[in-house]
C-alpha cells in the first residue's frame, strides 16, 4: 500500500474504525483498510478525531450495538452519523 | 516439526534446579515492610546487590497471607536471581520464606531483627551479601534453547493501537514459540470482561475452560460487583485508555486477548504468584490488571522475561525481570521513545505485517535474554507491588 491509511477496521462486520494518524481533520477523504483482508474503501471524516479514536462507518442509532473485532463492544446511546466521532459521549459498556 | 524458531539459542544462567535465567541478581529481600530499611542499608553497603522494598507482610492471614508468601518466595526463587539475603522482623516467617527459596538449591541466608536491632542485623547480612556477590559474579552464561525461557505478558496504558498492533505482535510470538516449548503467562482477570466467551474457548479442553470461567466469574462477583460504587467506566477502562480512544471494557478486553494470538491454547490456570506445575505451555494467571502488580505476580510465578504492549506509554519495569516494551502508537514512539524497545508502528501504516512484527519481538527476546538492557532497566524502573486480597487483621 503506497498511501498510508487514515483509518483501520478490524473486520468486515465492524461498524466503527480506528483513526491511526495524528491530527485528522473534519472533511478528510480517509483511506480506510480492513486489516482482516487488506481490502480498502474511502470515507469522509465529519469531525476532528484524535489518533486512536473511533469513527462510525455508517449511520448508527441509539440502541444499536457497536461492533469491532466482529464482536459486541457496547451500546450506542446517541444517534451518530456516518464519519462522526464514536466515544464515551455516545457509546457505553453493557457490563458495568 | 522443526521451524525456523527451533534452533534459536540464548546465553542464559542455568540454576541449581535446572531453570534458565537471563539476569544474575543478588537480592536483599524483606519479609515485611518494617525490614525495608535494613535491606536497603545492606544493598547500600554491598555493590552488585539490590534491595526489593515493599509495603506489606504484617498481620495478614488466610489466602491473602498465602499470596504474600508465594510472591516473596517466588521472587527469590526466580531463575533471574542468583542468591538471596532474606531479612524479617522475627525468625518464624523469615525462616518460612528462606526455606521456600532454598528449595531451588540456590544460596540463601536469613536474618531477623528482634533482639539484635538494625545495626547488628545489617552487619551480619552485609557479610553474607558480599559472599553472594563474589559467588554470583563468577557464574558464567551458557548456551540454552529459547524454549527454556518462561515468558509472560500483560499490556498497559492500552489504547486502540494495542489491539491493532502491539498485542497481536505478542500473540504472534506466542503462536511461534509456544509450539517450540516455551512456557507463557497471561492474565488480567477483570480485563477479560467482554471477551470471556472467547477466552474460555481458548482453553485446551472443556474442563480447563470451566475452571477458568468459574475463576473469572468469582472475580467479577467477589471483587468487582461487591465493591463497585457506580460503575467502573472511569477505572476500567482507565483515564489513559479513554484518552487513547478505548470506550468500553469489552473493546479493551478484545484488544487485550489479542496477546494470545490465533492458535495458542492455555493448558491450566494459576492463582496469583503460583508457579506452573503442568509442564511447558501457556497459563492464565488470576491477576490484577494493574501493571506493577501483575508483572510482580508473574515474575513470582517464574517468568524471566516480560513482554509488555503499550499504547499510551506505560513506563513500568520490574526489579528482577526485564520488561520489553512494544508499541504501535506513532505518537508514543514520537513522544516517549526512551521507553520503547520494539516499535511496531509500521503495522498501522501497513508497512509491517503482524508476522514481521512477531519476528522482531522474538529477536528482541533473544537479545534481551543474552543481556541487552531493556528501556525499563536502563531507566531504573523497578516497580515491585504486592497484591493485597483484603484488609490485614
Amino acid at each position: 500500500m503506497s498511501e498510508i491509511p487514515h483509518l483501520l477496521v478490524h473486520e468486515e462486520a465492524d461498524n466503527v474504525g480506528v483513526v491511526v494518524v495524528e491530527g485528522l481533520k473534519a472533511g478528510t477523504d480517509m483511506l480506510c483498510c480492513i486489516t482482516h483482508d487488506n481490502s480498502t474503501f474511502r470515507l469522509t471524516s465529519k469531525a476532528d478525531v484524535p489518533i486512536g479514536h473511533k469513527v462510525a462507518l455508517k449511520d448508527l442509532k441509539a440502541g444499536d450495538t457497536a461492533m469491532k473485532y466482529g464482536e459486541d463492544i457496547g451500546k450506542i446511546i446517541a444517534d451518530i452519523g456516518k464519519g462522526e466521532h464514536v466515544h464515551t459521549h455516545n457509546c457505553k459498556t453493557k457490563r458495568w | 516439526m522443526a521451524s525456523k524458531y527451533s534452533n534459536i539459542t540464548v546465553q542464559g544462567y542455568r540454576r541449581e534446579n535446572g531453570r534458565v535465567g537471563v539476569r544474575n541478581h543478588v537480592i536483599i529481600l524483606p519479609v515485611d515492610d518494617i525490614s525495608n530499611a535494613a535491606c536497603e542499608a545492606v544493598a547500600n553497603n554491598v555493590k552488585g546487590t539490590m534491595a526489593i522494598p515493599h509495603a506489606y507482610g504484617r498481620l495478614q492471614f488466610g489466602e491473602d497471607l498465602e499470596v504474600h508468601f508465594r510472591t516473596i518466595i517466588g521472587t527469590g526463587a526466580n531463575a533471574n536471581v542468583a542468591a538471596v539475603v532474606v531479612i524479617g522482623i522475627e525468625p518464624g516467617w523469615t525462616k518460612r520464606i528462606a526455606d521456600g527459596i532454598r528449595a531451588t538449591g540456590k544460596p540463601v541466608a536469613e536474618f531477623s531483627i528482634e533482639q539484635k536491632g538494625d545495626f547488628e542485623t545489617i552487619r551480619a547480612a552485609s557479610w553474607a551479601a558480599k559472599e553472594f556477590v563474589h559467588h554470583a559474579s563468577e557464574i558464567q552464561r551458557e548456551e540454552c534453547s529459547i524454549n527454556e525461557l518462561w515468558v509472560s505478558t500483560k499490556c498497559g496504558e492500552s489504547d486502540t493501537t494495542t489491539g491493532l498492533g502491539s498485542c497481536p505482535t505478542v500473540g504472534n510470538m506466542y503462536d511461534k514459540l509456544l509450539p517450540e516449548g516455551i512456557t507463557g503467562f497471561f492474565g488480567e482477570t477483570s480485563e477479560i470482561t467482554g471477551a470471556e466467551h472467547i477466552c474460555q474457548k481458548r482453553a485446551i479442553n472443556e474442563e480447563v475452560g470451566e475452571r477458568w470461567y468459574k475463576m473469572w466469574k468469582a472475580y467479577s462477583e467477589d471483587v468487582i460487583f461487591a465493591h463497585q460504587t457506580d460503575d467502573l467506566s472511569d477505572s476500567q477502562p482507565t483515564k489513559g485508555n479513554i484518552e487513547g480512544g478505548l470506550t468500553t471494557i469489552e473493546e479493551k478486553a478484545l484488544g487485550n486477548l489479542e496477546k494470545i494470538g490465533r492458535t495458542s491454547k492455555f493448558i491450566d490456570i494459576l492463582g496469583p504468584a503460583e508457579a506452573p506445575q503442568s509442564g511447558a505451555g501457556l497459563y492464565f494467571m488470576d491477576s490484577s490488571s494493574a501493571a506493577a502488580e501483575c508483572v510482580t505476580l508473574m515474575a513470582a510465578g517464574g517468568a524471566v522475561i516480560h513482554t509488555f504492549p503499550t499504547g499510551q506509554g506505560n513506563v513500568v519495569g520490574n526489579p528482577i525481570v526485564p520488561v520489553i516494551k512494544i508499541t504501535a502508537n506513532p505518537r508514543t514512539v514520537r513522544t516517549m521513545s526512551e521507553h520503547v524497545d520494539v516499535d511496531v508502528s509500521g503495522i498501522l501504516r501497513r508497512e509491517q505485517t503482524i508476522d514481521e512484527a512477531g519476528d522482531a519481538l522474538i529477536e528482541m527476546i533473544r537479545r534481551t535474554a543474552n543481556g541487552r538492557f531493556t528501556a525499563a532497566e536502563a531507566l531504573g524502573h523497578r516497580e515491585f507491588s504486592m497484591t493485597k486480597l483484603y484488609r490485614s487483621a
